[in-house]
């Protein structure tokens, strides 16, 4: 059940997608996210789709397993599609009851289902074909860029590949948990919102314990191993930037700009400019 | 209450590239009152096994059948009711105290069966002493600042106050001192000599197994390799290793001992057997 969730996981499959610089993927990543607040037509989002699907297949990662991603939001995509829908004034198309549905609400609500949806597809590409380790790699180097934040690039990198190690960890042990409950006859099922919420203690309770113990145990073996943070650290594997990095960053800055280009067609796709 | 596995197939993450075939077509019986052993290397399906036993995980294919019911076409509501009488104690079962005080801890399960309060007061005192603890001393103790034994005792205690047809602990011992180990495995035995409950225990240990168990299901990459009593489950020495396990050495001392004197036997498992037999051997010799 848990394990459906697919936003954070890593999918191998050893595609060329998989091989890129992690730097490549998440500055491409970014700027697609930005770009996708930009479109202003369905050219845009024809365009945008178009890339998904071709970077879909070449990451050669099973369409159902990226849709699956989706699943999860269709609560939030319903309710801005509903309320986008029937809040925005203009032109009205059709009434419900008291509600009315307008040319432009029409409009909003399907970019905004859109871009929701792109934008999950889009980042969720991005850590199905990159490893944590090299995803906060890539984070750590983008980092180093941002004022501020820059003196704590390291740690926050450590931190945050520390926290995506034990997403998959604690998922597995709230299954055990919840599991062992049920054998001494926990009911989590059924039952009204306030009783449900009271039978999460069973659970939410040994998790954090263990959850504490696990940092604790961890802290512990980093000190055992002389880990003193970042400085003078020095990795193992280093980035490398090869030469199909150097393509696909061109092939993403042309896509990024095609993107932007759509914004300026004059010639209405379904909907009016 | 007896318990009858069919065709139980079961696999993880089907249709994904990280989908395992953790269980390949199992049949077994286990008749009510019977003492079991499942053993096994890591890995083989033991606990995804016995997490079928009470409806936790549905099956691939095939069923389970307690008391000739298949378990898994009941409502939810009476797979709830089933999980009151086959009780499961999971691998470091302490992890999964949450409560205040030892008392309502042990009292959780109970609690969940709706018995009234004298009813569990009463179970949680009986339960608390027959892991070996003492009741007045301990209830208003957390949980938290028992030790690793204690906190293990607490836990199990906490399955056995919902008083179980059919009891089954997946390697109880684990993580134990030795001391501790036997105690632990004394109250089982006794547990089920008196209650006269199914017990299912699975174990790495083939010392802790074979001494007191009717019979063994040896399991292998999640397939049955033996279900038959320890005297025949012991004789198949190379098989055993070739999977990864072995005999008590107690067994491997009785094979040498054969090479020498022809008439002894060497089905044996227990310390206590091997010197009856040895003496009987130089007695009558």
């Amino acid at each position: 059940m848990l394990k459906d969730v697919t936003i954070g996981q890593y999918y191998p499959t050893g595609s060329v997608i998989h091989k890129l610089d992690p730097r490549t993927k998440i500055l491409f990543t970014t700027a697609f996210v930005v770009m996708l607040f930009f479109l202003n037509n369905l050219w845009g989002y024809l365009a945008t789709f178009v890339i998904l699907v071709t970077i879909t297949l070449l990451s050669k990662i099973p369409v159902g397993y990226i849709i699956r991603g989706i699943k999860g939001l269709v609560l939030i995509i319903m309710l801005t599609v509903v309320l986008n829908l029937f809040m925005t004034p203009g032109t009205t198309v059709a009434t419900v009851g008291p509600l009315t549905v307008t040319l432009e609400g029409l409009k909003v609500a399907t970019y905004m289902a859109l871009r929701l949806i792109f934008l999950v597809i889009g980042t969720s590409i991005m850590t199905l074909t990159t490893s944590p380790i090299d995803l906060t790699d890539g984070m750590e180097w983008c980092m180093r860029f941002v004022p501020f934040v820059r003196r704590y690039a390291h740690e926050l990198a450590m931190m945050m590949s520390i926290a995506l190690r034990f997403i998959p960890t604690l998922m597995e042990e709230t299954e055990r948990i919840m599991k062992a409950q049920k054998a001494r006859g926990a009911n989590f099922e059924t039952g009204n919102i306030i009783s449900r919420a009271k039978n999460l203690i069973p659970i939410l309770i040994p998790l954090f314990i263990s959850a504490f113990r696990r940092a604790d145990e961890l802290a512990t073996a980093m000190e055992a191993r002389c880990y003193r943070g970042g400085e003078n650290r020095t990795r193992m594997k280093q980035l490398t930037f090869e030469f199909r990095d150097g393509t696909s960053l061109v092939l993403m800055v042309m896509m990024i700009v095609g993107l932007y280009l759509t914004t300026m067609i004059q010639i209405p796709l379904i909907f009016p400019v | 209450m007896s318990v009858e596995i069919k065709n139980l197939s079961h696999t993880y993450s089907e249709g994904s590239p990280f989908e395992f075939k953790a269980l390949k077509d199992i049949n077994i019986t286990i008749e009510d009152g019977s003492f079991i052993g499942i053993i096994g290397h890591t890995g083989s399906g033991k606990s995804t096994l016995i997490q079928h036993l009470n409806g936790l995980l549905t099956p691939t294919s095939g069923t389970v059948l307690v008391d000739g019911k298949n378990i898994f076409e009941s409502k939810k509501a009476e797979l709830i009711q089933l999980r009151h009488h086959i009780g499961l104690v999971f691998q470091y079962p302490e992890h999964q105290l949450f409560e205040e005080t030892v008392q309502k801890d042990v009292a959780f399960g109970p609690k969940n069966q709706g018995l009234s309060d004298d009813e569990i007061d009463q179970r949680v005192r009986q339960s608390i002493k027959m892991v070996g603890l003492d009741f007045d001393e301990i209830k208003d103790k957390s949980p938290f600042e028992l030790s690793g034994g204690q906190m293990r005792r607490v836990a199990i205690a906490g399955v056995l106050a919902m008083e179980p047809s059919v009891l089954i602990l997946d390697e109880p011992t684990a993580g134990l001192d030795p001391r501790g180990r036997e105690e632990i495995l004394a109250q089982i035995k006794s547990l089920h000599s008196q209650k006269q409950i199914t017990v299912i225990l699975v174990s790495h240990s083939m010392e802790d197994i074979g001494k007191m168990v009717d019979k063994i299901l040896v399991m292998n990459e999640g397939e049955v390799i033996f279900f038959d009593t320890p005297n025949h489950v012991f004789t198949e020495i190379t098989t055993l290793e070739s999977i990864g396990l072995a005999v008590p050495e107690v067994t491997y001392l009785m094979r040498r001992l054969k090479e020498k004197y022809p008439e002894i036997r060497e089905d044996i498992f227990t310390v206590e057997a091997a010197k009856k037999e040895i003496l009987k051997v130089i007695r009558g010799s």
